[in-house]
């Protein structure tokens, strides 16, 4: 269970403003941290707090095949995304990295910026906390489980 | 019910009679490939995972291309690290300055990739390779570490949408104006996570390089694959080219497709994709009327960087000037084209018209460097994305074209047809 504020994002957020190419000349966490989300709120790394989630719509992380993504998200202190759907690389990207992701197209709809949300990782239900609502995330596939649960893809083959 | 060409050719890969879609599988690859920005991240994960051994030399493929030339130092150090690990486990497709190109030009073209192959690749533009009928998809730097260590990766088998193309292309109309023309109709997640394969009669009008640029911008409606069926222009160009024999797959007659989306090729006028997704397309008619003045314009990449583009600028650039306050970038995608240029004057034709000829990057594409955009600028660019910051300050604008279109834009300072481009 993890619980913290929502930084909410529209449709079609993709790669190239999660981290910008012009900051993949490293392969650092911290440094491509440091540049997170900055083409589309960038503020995002001034206010983003341990545990924050971030909630957005349709076809997160569209783009770039760039695992420096979900590394920035991840090392920002971000806990799990939840989008209406993700894009497919950055769905891969994320669970071989693990970062927690939910697909939920009724979260993805109501969950404000600011809201305090609330995410069972285990049954998939998310609690908005500001709004007094619940929703149910799709479960992953066992096989996709079974990644996440052994901490990232290299950790599952060993 | 049967499978389409991605189904057959998983279902070999993973040693399956057949497969179905929503499956998990277990495939068999035949080629893994990295840049200089994805390989190093990918290497980190190789090592950390204490992996001492690659599961075939001859079937990894280290392209340094997107910012080699070695754009500052960070980039100097990314692209050593991806030599040194090429020459620790004797890599023998490793490709530096001298004999790079632009990756998704260089593989097809070294024969390398071939129809009915498996192939991953960290970087999302893989997927063109399925113009020559190979399944090939982009995937992370961690997907890659795995693949080079144990030669497999994993798949859900994708549902498809079939493309029936009919008629000939026309006048300057493309491969470039179809796929964005399919973008604009489906959407840039209309084929998420699907298999996009295209066929029917009006195949016969598309080059390789129409299709290569076709299946390279799948991933812009989020497709898993783009396929295309195998015909006498892929034989032609596959043959003699390619380094490993290869399986022609066709998908079944009852193959199960969850829509068939009819193109009819004649109707396919050249298109522009506007500012901030590739989905934005407007035909060449109304995006010459919103007189859109520009800053520069870009001709090359992974999308249109190949010979038949640059004849397309050349031919529309031939005898006339570069706009004034307009800097146009030519980047011919891989060294053989960078000649070819030359050869056939093409590069005498652009430096007349006041192009810069560079020698093959990645780097304006992706805002790298070698042309990258100021606050509020504007450019027409052959590559595949314009999203907000693309090609650099996140208020510049990129307007996605073919080559042909792009040149003409030169040409006038503004995106312009190249039909109405006075001779």
């Amino acid at each position: 269970m993890v619980q913290g504020k929502a930084h909410k994002y529209p449709d079609n957020v993709d790669t190239d403003v999660i981290i910008p190419a012009r900051y993949l000349n490293t392969a650092s966490h911290k440094e491509l941290a440091a540049h997170c989300m900055e083409d589309i709120d960038k503020d995002f790394v001034k206010n983003v707090r341990p545990g924050d989630i971030i909630a957005a719509g349709w076809n997160f992380g569209c783009g770039s095949s760039r695992e420096h993504a979900p590394i920035a998200i991840k090392e920002s202190g971000v806990a799990c995304v939840i989008a209406k759907s993700f894009a497919r690389i950055f769905y891969r990207n994320a669970i071989n990295i693990g970062l927690p992701i939910f697909e939920c197209e009724a979260a993805g709809s109501a969950i404000e910026n600011g809201d305090e949300v609330a995410v069972d990782y285990n049954t998939g239900v998310i609690t908005n906390l500001t709004k007094h609502e619940t929703y149910q995330a799709q479960p992953l596939p066992e096989f996709i489980q079974h990644i996440v649960d052994k901490g990232g893809l290299l950790k599952s083959l060993q | 019910m049967g499978m389409t060409m991605t189904q057959k050719i998983l279902a070999a890969h993973a040693g399956l009679d057949r497969v179905e879609a929503g499956q998990l599988i277990m495939a068999k690859l035949d080629m893994v490939l990295g840049n200089d920005i994805t390989s190093p991240v990918a290497i980190n994960e190789f090592e950390k995972a204490g992996f001492d051994s690659v599961f075939d030399k001859t079937k990894i493929s280290l392209v340094m291309d997107h910012f080699v030339p070695n754009k500052d130092i960070k980039a100097a150090q990314q692209a050593k690290q991806s030599r040194m690990f090429a020459d620790k486990y004797d890599i023998l497709n490793f490709y530096d300055v001298g004999e790079m190109g632009v990756e998704h030009a260089l593989l097809p073209e070294k024969g390398l990739v071939a129809a009915g192959d498996c192939v991953i690749g960290a970087d999302s533009h893989t997927c063109t390779y399925g113009a020559l009928g190979a399944f090939s998809t982009g995937v992370g730097s961690t997907d890659m570490a795995a693949g080079m260590a144990t030669g497999q990766c994993w798949f859900k088998v994708p549902a498809a949408i079939r493309f029936e193309l009919s008629g000939a292309l026309s006048g300057h109309a493309s491969g470039k104006d179809v796929i964005l023309h399919i973008i604009g109709k489906i959407g840039v997640d209309g084929a998420l996570y699907k298999s996009m394969e295209f066929g029917g009669p009006g195949l016969a009008s598309l080059s390789m390089d129409d299709r290569l640029c076709m299946a390279n911008m799948a991933i812009e409606a989020g497709a898993k694959n783009g396929i295309f069926e195998v015909d006498e222009i892929t034989r032609a160009y596959m043959d003699g080219r390619t380094q490993h024999a290869y399986t022609v797959y066709a998908p079944d007659a009852d193959a199960e497709y969850e829509r068939v989306i009819e193109i009819d090729l004649s109707a396919v006028r050249p298109t522009v994709a506007f500012p901030h997704l590739p989905e934005n397309a407007r035909t060449i008619d109304e995006a010459a009327a919103a007189d859109i003045a520009i800053d520069q314009v870009v001709i090359g990449s992974c999308t249109n960087g190949r010979l038949s583009d640059m004849a397309a600028a050349a031919a529309v650039l031939r005898g006339k000037k570069v706009a004034k306050r307009v800097r146009a970038i030519v980047i011919p995608a891989t060294q053989q084209v960078y000649r070819d240029c030359i050869r056939l004057g093409y590069t005498d034709i652009f430096l007349d018209a006041g192009c810069v000829v560079s020698t093959p990057t990645c780097g304006p594409c992706l805002g790298g460097y070698m042309g990258v955009l100021a606050e509020g600028e504007r450019c027409v660019s052959t590559t595949n994305r314009n999203f907000v910051g693309r090609m650099g300050h996140p208020t510049s604008e990129v307007y996605l074209a073919s080559p042909a279109v792009a040149a003409a834009s030169a040409v006038a300072g503004k995106i312009a047809d190249p039909g109405k481009i006075a001779e």
